[in-house]
């Protein structure tokens, strides 16, 4: 059953409303700034690294697409678009980023797969309201975090470290954003990601 | 539950995926749980991602996912996915395989041990 607007509360669209105007993408355009000086010191060829930052890219692939059937689907609320929007913009950033960084490095970026490709993985004919289309945005920004926080320790160089933590944080931002979305509580413990 | 025990229970109970499935039940609930906030990103029961999917994975040699686009390195890998050589490959990947590319590992053995059982559970009842 698709969900009407009017039956979000009021505080609800106040707070996606709000959420769609921060600077959510900052990460992105820094990440791009960043991008040329860590690649011009980094020397040769680093194989291990460029294989874990395409590990990377399909995880960005794969956000992208899942957005972009939420948005598509006709499920979604105007206001919690423009928020899926300006998320699937982020993953956008990432993407271009990580591509440009593969490529200095002297890799070969892996190919985006077909949107029906990613709407068969991501089982989106089970997809029957909003709540289910934010719900498979959570727990994929969820993963996301905790997939580079885990590779982590694996870069043979630091600051390709850090510029997964920044992915990182910024899946971590999307994942709280939509548990607020979806009306549910923060994680209860500190320390949530990447155990 | 320890590995060796986990081990031990493979050995001597013969076909093991669906008595060790039965055996473990109680942590693959757990590790049903954190194969889903750890490996969820990247891989599904089902289908291919950004990581092959593990349906059968217990008893497959390395590689073989049907439609999965592996590295070379774990294409011409010469292993067979059991209960040990998924903790070895879960507790470091790149030096069960070279060449690899997944990069994640699970450094806590409860940990990997619940997520083995839970793949165990899924590839004796897919």
């Amino acid at each position: 059953m698709q969900t009407t607007n009017d039956s979000v509360p009021s505080s609800r669209r106040v707070f996606l409303g709000n959420t769609a105007r921060l600077a959510l993408s900052a990460g992105a355009v820094a990440l791009l700034g960043g991008k040329d000086l860590l690649a011009q010191t980094m020397g040769g060829p680093m194989a291990a690294d460029v294989g874990i930052l395409n590990v990377a890219l399909g995880l960005e692939y794969e956000g992208i697409n899942a957005y972009q059937l939420g948005i598509k689907s006709g499920l979604l609320q105007p206001q919690v678009v423009v928020v899926a929007t300006k998320f699937q913009d982020d993953h956008k950033g990432h993407r271009d980023a990580l591509i440009a960084t593969i490529v200095k490095m002297d890799g070969r970026p892996v190919a985006e797969k077909s949107l029906d490709e990613y709407a068969k993985a991501l089982k989106a004919d089970t997809l029957k309201s909003q709540d289910d289309v934010l719900d498979l945005a959570v727990r994929l920004e969820l993963g996301a975090t905790n997939a580079y926080l885990g590779v982590i320790p694996a870069f043979k160089d630091p600051q390709l470290a850090k510029i997964v933590g920044r992915l990182a944080a910024d899946e971590a931002m999307h994942y709280a954003v939509l548990l607020g979305a979806l009306g549910r509580p923060l994680p209860a413990d500190s320390l949530p990601f990447g155990a | 539950m320890n590995r060796a025990l986990v081990l031990l229970q493979v050995a001597v109970i013969g076909p093991a995926l669906l008595v060790a499935a039965q055996a473990w039940s109680a942590d693959a609930v757990r590790g049903k749980e954190l194969y889903e906030a750890r490996c969820g990103a990247c891989h599904s029961i089902e289908d291919n991602r950004v990581g092959p999917a593990h349906k059968g994975v217990v008893g497959r040699k390395a590689g073989t996912a049907p439609d999965y686009d592996y590295s070379p390195a774990v294409k011409a890998s010469t292993i067979v996915w059991n209960v040990d050589t998924l903790d070895r490959w879960l507790t470091d990947p790149e030096r069960t395989i070279p060449g690899q590319k997944m990069g994640y590992s699970v450094p806590q053995e409860q940990d990997r041990s619940d997520i083995i059982a839970y793949l165990v559970k899924v590839s004796a009842h897919p």
